[in-house]
C-alpha cells in the first residue's frame, strides 16, 4: 500500500481570473472561491476572504481551524472523506500537497477556544501558521443557529476552501513527491529483523459538540479505538471539529502534516518498524476513558508493539486519558513516551497536569501555556480582537490599544501535542 | 479544592465526573458522577429522572461525608 | 570592550571579616571593594566585572530583625546601581543561608537586579528561597568554595550580560521549581521517537516533565449531626449569574465568584450560566442545575436532612487553572467558612 505526496510548493498568492498555478504563484479567483467555500449552505450569510502573508503586519483573530489545500489526483476516494468527498478508504495512490499555504477559518467567535496568529512580531515565534501565506475565509452565520450548526457551518466551509484550492494542484508537476509505504503487518511472515516494534497511539478529542474530530465524517465520541493507515491521515481522513483551547488543539492541517506519523514513516525500517496507528479518543465519562484506554492497549498487544508513542490533544480531563493509557501500556511491557502540554501557572511554579502516574516516565514536554506573553499591536486585524478577552488564556482588560497581554494559549498550534513545534518547557 | 477545604478543618465531598483526577489531587471522599459536561444531570432523560438520579448522588454524597474513612475512599 | 560590570558581594561577618560568633549582631555596614571570599570571586571575574563593594551584616542581627536588615542591605545596594548581586556562598550555615537569600530574593524582586548565591542543599535557605533566586550547589564546608566560586561568578556574569541560564544540571544551579518555555532543536515529535528508541534499548534518557507527587491530607472524621450542620456548595464547573458580572475567565481563572443564594430556590437558564470554557456548555446553560445541584439541596433542606445550606456558594473554572492558583482560592474560601461555621462542603466538578 503506497501513497505518494507530490509537494507544490506556493511562493505567493494572487488573486486573479481563474484560480490556477504559475511556477510557485497561486492565483485564485476571489469569487468563486467565496461561492465553493459558502456551497449553499443557508446557515451562512456571507463570507469574506483576506490573505495574510508572512511577515505583514497582520493579526487573525478568533482562529477556528487551519486547513491546507491537497487534493487526490489518483487512488481511490477523495480529499476529507467523509465530509466533502465519499466515504471510500483513502491512503493509496497520489495525493498533490500545495504546500506552504493554509485555509484559515475565522468570523464571528464559535466557543470561547478560538486562536489567534500573528503574522509577524513575538507570536509569530510560536507557530508554524504565521510562515504560511493564509487564505482567512471570515464566515458570517445567520443569527440565533445554534453553536453546533455554527462550527459545523464553519468547518465544512473550510474544508470545501481547502478541497477547491487543492484542485488547483491536480495537473501540476510537484516539485518533489514522496513515497509512503504501508507495509502489511498482519501477514503471516513478518519480514526477519530485529528492530523494535513502535506504535502510534493517536489520542483525539471527543468532549462534545465543541470538542469533536470526525473520521471519516463520524464523530469519534462514538469510536471504539481503531486502526488507521498513517496516509489516511495525510488524506484528510481525521479532520478537526475543535473549539478547544488554541494553543493545544490538533487543527486539521496539523492532523494532515502529523510530525509523528511523519517522524516514524521517516525512521520506519531505519531504527524501528512502526507496526501501526491506533487512533482513540477521548470521552468525558471515565467508563469510556477505562473502555477506550482498554481497547487501544489490547490493539497494541495484537500488533505486538514492544514501544509506543501517545500523543495528546486538550488538557485537564484529557490527562486521564493520556495517563490511564501510559499506564496500562507500560503494565503491559510496552514502553511509551507521551506527549504533553503544561498548565503551570504564569510563573511556571505549579504542577502542570491534572491527572499523572509515575509510570509516564518518559515524557516530551511541548512547552507551558499559561506563559505570559506580550504581543504588540498589528496593523491589520481580520476578524475582531475584541473576543480576546473572553478567550481561553485572555481575561479581561488584556487588550490595551492592541497590545495584547495574555497566556500563550491563545496562540493557534503554539503547543501542539503532536510535537509540531520546537517549543518546551524546562524545569529550572 | 477539597483537600484544602479539609486542611483547613471542613469535611468536603468531591463530586467529580473524571475519579483519577480527584485521586491525584487528593480529595479524599470522592463520588463519581455522571459526565463532564452535565457531572448531576442526564439530559437523555426527562427533567424529573434527572432530578431523582441528582438527589441519588447528592444524598450519596451526604452519607460520604457520614462515613469514617481512613484513606482515599471513592463512594 | 564596553564598561565594566559592577558587582555587589553580601556577606556574614565571619567571611567579611569582622569577627566570629561574638559579632553576629553586627548591623549591616559597607566596605569598599572585595572582602575575604570576594578577593577570589574578583579574580575569577578577571576585567569584565568589578565588585565596587562589600556589604556585610551579622548572621543574628539580619536573622532577627528580618525586615529592617533586608530594608537596610536593600537601601546599601541600591545605592551602587549593581548589574548583579551574588551573597556568600553560605555552604550549610542555616542562618547564614537564610540570610543570603532574603537579601537576594529582596534585590531581585524590588530592584529587578540579577542575583546569584551559593548553599548546600540541605540548607534551610534553599527550601525557602529557591523558588525566588538563583542558588549555586555547594558542598556543606568552605572546603567547597573554589567549586562554588567558580560556578557563581560564571553565572553571575551571564546574568550581569543579561544572557539567559541554561538548565539548572548544566549550569551547577539548584532547581527552581519553576517550568520555563524554551525552544529546542527539534519538533516535539521528533524528540518523542528519539526517546522512545533510547527507552527501548534501555539507554539513559531524561524525562522533560518528572512526575510530581502531590502532598496528602488526612481525611477528617466524619459528620456526625448532618440533620444540624450548615452545609456549602463549591462548584469549578463555573456556574455564574447569568451575564457572568465577575468575569471569571473561561479558562486560567486568576478569580473565583462568590454568589448569594440566600432565597434562592432554584437555579434556571435565564438566571445562571456556566463560565467554563473546557467543556461544552450546552447541558451546563440549558439547566445550570447539572452542574450545581441547588433544587435538590434546597430539597434536603426543607425535608431536614441537613441543617442548612450557606447562603451563598462559590464558584471557579477549573479549566486551565493552575492547582497553586486553584489552592489560593480554597484557601481563601476556606477562611469564609471557617468563620461562618459551616459544617461540611459539597463540591462538584466537570
Amino acid at each position: 500500500m503506497v501513497l505518494e505526496l507530490g509537494r507544490i510548493p506556493i511562493e505567493a498568492i494572487e488573486w486573479g481570473a481563474k484560480t490556477l498555478i504559475e511556477g510557485t504563484v497561486l492565483h485564485i479567483n476571489r469569487q468563486e472561491l467565496l461561492e465553493r467555500a459558502r456551497q449553499g449552505d443557508s446557515r451562512i450569510t456571507g463570507v469574506q476572504v483576506d490573505i495574510a502573508r508572512p511577515g505583514e503586519s497582520v493579526r487573525i483573530i478568533p482562529v477556528k481551524d487551519v486547513v491546507e489545500p491537497r487534493v487526490k489526483v489518483q487512488g481511490k476516494g477523495g480529499i476529507f472523506p467523509g465530509l466533502v468527498s465519499g466515504v471510500e478508504t483513502v491512503g493509496t495512490g497520489r495525493t498533490h500537497v500545495l504546500q506552504g499555504c493554509s485555509v484559515v477559518t475565522a468570523g464571528q467567535v464559535v466557543g470561547f477556544q478560538e486562536g489567534m496568529i500573528d503574522m509577524t512580531g513575538p507570536g509569530a515565534r510560536y507557530t508554524s501558521f504565521s510562515r504560511l501565506l493564509n487564505v482567512v475565509l471570515v464566515v458570517d452565520v445567520q443569527e440565533g443557529i445554534s453553536r453546533h450548526d455554527h462550527e459545523e457551518a464553519l468547518r465544512l466551509a473550510g474544508l470545501r476552501a481547502a478541497a477547491y484550492l487543492g484542485e488547483a494542484g491536480r495537473h501540476v508537476d510537484p516539485a518533489r513527491v514522496e513515497r509512503f509505504e504501508v507495509r502489511r503487518l498482519l501477514e503471516a511472515k513478518p519480514p526477519a529483523t530485529d528492530l523494535p516494534r513502535v506504535a502510534y497511539v493517536y489520542m483525539l478529542l471527543s468532549q462534545g459538540l465543541l470538542h469533536d474530530t470526525y473520521l471519516y465524517g463520524r464523530d469519534v465520541k462514538m469510536l471504539l479505538p481503531t486502526l488507521i493507515l498513517p496516509t489516511e491521515v495525510m488524506d484528510g481522513a481525521i479532520v478537526s471539529g475543535n473549539c478547544v483551547s488554541a494553543c493545544d488543539k490538533n487543527t486539521t492541517y496539523h492532523h494532515q502534516n502529523n510530525p509523528i506519523i511523519q517522524e516514524l514513516m521517516a525512521r520506519d525500517g531505519i531504527d524501528l518498524q512502526y507496526v501501526g496507528t491506533v487512533v482513540t479518543n477521548a470521552n468525558v465519562t471515565l467508563r469510556d476513558k477505562m473502555r477506550s484506554s482498554e481497547y487501544a492497549v489490547k490493539l497494541l498487544e495484537m500488533l505486538g508493539a514492544d514501544g509506543a508513542v501517545l500523543s495528546k490533544e486538550g488538557f485537564g480531563n484529557p490527562d486521564a486519558d493520556a495517563m490511564m493509557t501510559c499506564s496500562k501500556l507500560e503494565e503491559r511491557g510496552i514502553r511509551t513516551v507521551l506527549l504533553t502540554d503544561e498548565f503551570a501557572g504564569i510563573d511556571g511554579a505549579s504542577q502542570s497536569l491534572a491527572d499523572t502516574t509515575p509510570r509516564a516516565d518518559a515524557v516530551v514536554s511541548v512547552g507551558n501555556a499559561n506563559e505570559q506573553i506580550i504581543l504588540p499591536p498589528m496593523g491589520k486585524v481580520i476578524g475582531d480582537i475584541r473576543v480576546i478577552e473572553k478567550m481561553a488564556g485572555g481575561q479581561s482588560g488584556c487588550l490595551v490599544e492592541g497590545e495584547i497581554r495574555a497566556e500563550l494559549q491563545v496562540v493557534m498550534g503554539a503547543t501542539n501535542e503532536l510535537g509540531f513545534e520546537t517549543l518546551y518547557a524546562r524545569g529550572e | 479544592m477539597a483537600k484544602e477545604i479539609e486542611r483547613a478543618g471542613i469535611p468536603a465531598v468531591h463530586i467529580c465526573s473524571i475519579v483519577p483526577i480527584s485521586r491525584t489531587v487528593g480529595a479524599n471522599r470522592i463520588v463519581p458522577a455522571i459526565a463532564i459536561p452535565h457531572p448531576l444531570g442526564d439530559p437523555t432523560r426527562t427533567r424529573d429522572e434527572e432530578k431523582t438520579l441528582r438527589r441519588a448522588l447528592v444524598e450519596k454524597a451526604l452519607r460520604a461525608l457520614e462515613t469514617k474513612i481512613d484513606e482515599q475512599t471513592v463512594f | 570592550m564596553g564598561k565594566k560590570l559592577k558587582a555587589i558581594h553580601y556577606l556574614n561577618q565571619f567571611f567579611g571579616q569582622i569577627g566570629g560568633e561574638d559579632k553576629a549582631d553586627v548591623e549591616p555596614l559597607v566596605k569598599a571593594g572585595p572582602i575575604g571570599p570576594g578577593v577570589l570571586f574578583q579574580e575569577l571575574f578577571g576585567g569584565e566585572v568589578e565588585i565596587t563593594a562589600t556589604v556585610i551584616c551579622g548572621d543574628n542581627y539580619f536573622g532577627e530583625h528580618m525586615d529592617d536588615a533586608a530594608e537596610a542591605v536593600l537601601a546599601i545596594i541600591e545605592g551602587y546601581r549593581p548589574d548583579v548581586v551574588v551573597a556568600g556562598p553560605a555552604f550549610n550555615a542555616g542562618r547564614y543561608g537564610m540570610a543570603c537569600g532574603a537579601v537576594c530574593a529582596a534585590v531581585a524582586k524590588r530592584l529587578g537586579i540579577p542575583v546569584v548565591t551559593g548553599m548546600f542543599p540541605e540548607n534551610p535557605g534553599v527550601e525557602s528561597y529557591r523558588k525566588d533566586v538563583t542558588i549555586v550547589e555547594t558542598k556543606a564546608t568552605t572546603a567547597g568554595m573554589r567549586d562554588a566560586a567558580q560556578l557563581m561568578t560564571r553565572l553571575a556574569l551571564k546574568l550581569a550580560r543579561k544572557e539567559s541560564l541554561g538548565a539548572p544540571g548544566e549550569e551547577g544551579y539548584l532547581p527552581r521549581g519553576i517550568r520555563r518555555n524554551t525552544f529546542a532543536s527539534e519538533t516535539g515529535a521528533a524528540r518523542a521517537v528519539a526517546m522512545l528508541l533510547r527507552k527501548l534499548k534501555g539507554e539513559d534518557y531524561v524525562t522533560e516533565y518528572p512526575m510530581p507527587v502531590f502532598d496528602r491530607v488526612a481525611p477528617l472524621p466524619p459528620v456526625e449531626r448532618m440533620y444540624e450542620i450548615t452545609l456549602a456548595l463549591i462548584t469549578s464547573g463555573g456556574i455564574v449569574p447569568k451575564g457572568n458580572p465577575d468575569r471569571v475567565e473561561s479558562s486560567s481563572a486568576t478569580k473565583y465568584g462568590k454568589y448569594n443564594i440566600g432565597g434562592l430556590k432554584r437555579l434556571s437558564p435565564e438566571s445562571h450560566e456556566t463560565a467554563h470554557g473546557g467543556y461544552d456548555p450546552t447541558y451546563a446553560n440549558e439547566d445550570p442545575h447539572r452542574v450545581l445541584p441547588l433544587d435538590v439541596v434546597r430539597d434536603l433542606e426543607q425535608e431536614g436532612a441537613i441543617g442548612k445550606l450557606y447562603p451563598y456558594y462559590y464558584a471557579t473554572v477549573g479549566n486551565g487553572t493552575s492547582v497553586a492558583r486553584a489552592r489560593e482560592f480554597a484557601r481563601e474560601i476556606a477562611k469564609d467558612l471557617v468563620r461562618d461555621g459551616v459544617g461540611a462542603v459539597l463540591i462538584s466538578s466537570t
